[in-house]
């Protein structure tokens, strides 16, 4: 069985959204949602965290941070859009900077709409975050076995 | 030290390695749902601490250097030593001694990433071992003097003689704890037991809290499995503190331990509250206060005992 769904540690980062979601995803952590019922610790390390929440879109100046981060954290690792710019672009999609949504620079596990997104949603798409992250870290498991 | 001494410390120090981890999970899950339980929160299962050390230990091995697992593995290490020569009633001197070294090496893990971050938490880590270390030793000195004091109450008694003793079994030949003639030590040891315990106002080097935290203090680069040794170091560790406030209510008969473990959980309580009740301080003030609550504590205790 695979700890890393009973203890999903988070890491939010804030491309180029308007706040509007990176309130939200702070609501969504604050003691009246208690995320820490399901393990969920916010964290300010990537080398620590499972899940990287990321709120808005994509730009020419963000998109090699947002790699960066994703690079430093450690496999079993999932990320979440969350709002409809991570996702798309949003109502920033034709911008001249605006690359797209989150999956233009880095894989995307889950994807959570909304304008803002609300946090009810951002709990759904964290809970289905960690079945994946449950997921990868049994293929991980087994790929560890498959070498030893 | 003779051959049954060493075996009854091997035998505690083994004890401690397979206990101490345990009590100190459980120790940590409590500390975690009372926390939130005073923040207005359900907070997490009991058993929350294990499953992320668990799954720490599944995450990919990755690590910035060789040797920094190699000096967090000698930090536990000597960790399980210090606490196995304490819980077997062993030389406290000592214990606190190799406690330091395993401080040290825990020091050295974190500026071994060279990753300023984590050289930020080791001064500071630096700085905290500064704060608490001169309160440790005079709770070592006043120990000694206190044992030395309730033993031989003789004063004909000449100083040389007396039999005072840093050994921690020393409390069983006692009629009274040695709480009673150096409580002022006892609330100078709880003031640091607050650095010890990494808790705020004085978590500098490392929060478990990310909101005041400058990335994470020492274990910045520390991931996967190195990160769930820390953690259990970090129990190990707040088993054997929490012992150090057990000894002083612990007299005569075997059944005062329980007296110890009460003393003990309620010092644990106390720092909890105070944990969720301050932000962190500088660290000017850190070594201010506790060099400043050690020489009065510590200091005037001492002389009393010395002289009285
Ligand atoms: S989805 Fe809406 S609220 Fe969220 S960052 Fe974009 S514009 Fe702002």
């Amino acid at each position: 069985m695979a700890y890393a769904g009973k203890s999903p540690w988070v890491i939010h980062y804030d491309g180029s959204s308007c706040n509007g979601c990176d309130i939200e995803v702070l609501a969504t952590l604050c003691p009246g949602f208690d995320g820490e019922r399901f393990g969920v610790i916010n964290t300010g390390n990537p080398k620590h965290a499972d899940i990287f929440l990321v709120t808005g879109s994509v730009n020419e100046q963000n998109i090699d941070v947002v790699r960066q981060i994703y690079d430093q954290m450690i496999e079993p690792k999932v990320v979440v859009a969350c709002g409809i710019c991570a996702c798309s672009g949003g109502i920033f999609h034709d911008c001249y900077n605006v690359i797209g949504g989150v999956d233009q620079a880095i894989p995307v596990d889950v994807y959570a709409p909304g304008c803002a997104v609300r946090p009810e949603t951002l709990i759904d798409a964290i809970v289905a975050g960690v079945a994946v992250l449950d997921e990868k870290a049994e293929k991980l498991k087994a790929e560890k076995k498959g070498r030893a | 030290m003779d051959l049954t001494g060493l075996l009854i410390t091997l035998i505690g120090i083994i004890a401690f390695a397979v206990l101490a981890p345990v009590l100190g999970c459980f120790l940590a899950g409590i500390d975690r749902i009372v926390s939130a339980r005073m923040q207005g929160r359900v907070g997490p299962p009991l058993l929350q601490p294990y499953y992320d050390v668990r799954k720490l230990f599944e995450k990919e091995g990755v690590t910035v250097n060789g040797v920094q697992d190699a000096y967090v593995i000698c930090a536990l290490i000597f960790a399980v030593i210090a606490g196995g020569i304490f819980f077997s009633g062993g030389n406290l001197l000592l214990c606190i001694f190799v406690i330091t070294l395993s401080s040290l090496f825990f020091i050295i893990a974190a500026y071994s990433s060279r990753s300023p971050y984590a050289e930020v938490g080791a001064a500071r880590e630096t700085l905290q071992v500064m704060s608490y270390e001169p309160m440790v030793l005079l709770f070592a000195v006043a120990f000694f003097m206190a044992t030395q004091t309730l033993m031989a109450p003789d004063p004909t008694m000449s100083f040389f003689v007396a039999p005072g003793s840093f050994d921690v079994g020393a409390v069983f030949s006692l009629d009274v704890p040695v709480i009673v003639c150096i409580w002022p030590v006892f609330l100078g040891l709880m003031f640091i037991l607050t650095i010890k315990l990494r808790k705020s106002p004085f978590d500098l080097s490392m929060s478990h809290h990310a909101h005041q935290e400058i990335v994470r203090g020492m274990t910045t680069e520390m991931s996967g499995s190195t990160l769930g040794m820390v953690e259990i170091l970090h129990w190990c560790e707040n088993v054997l503190f929490l012992g150090w406030i057990g000894i002083f209510f612990v007299w005569g008969g075997p059944w005062t331990i329980l007296i110890g473990i009460v003393a003990a959980l309620v010092a644990y309580f106390v720092e909890i509250l105070i944990d969720n009740n301050f932000a962190r301080v500088k660290w000017q003030f850190m070594l201010k206060s506790a060099w400043a609550v050690a020489l009065v504590a510590g200091g005037i205790n001492l002389a009393v005992l010395a002289f009285l």
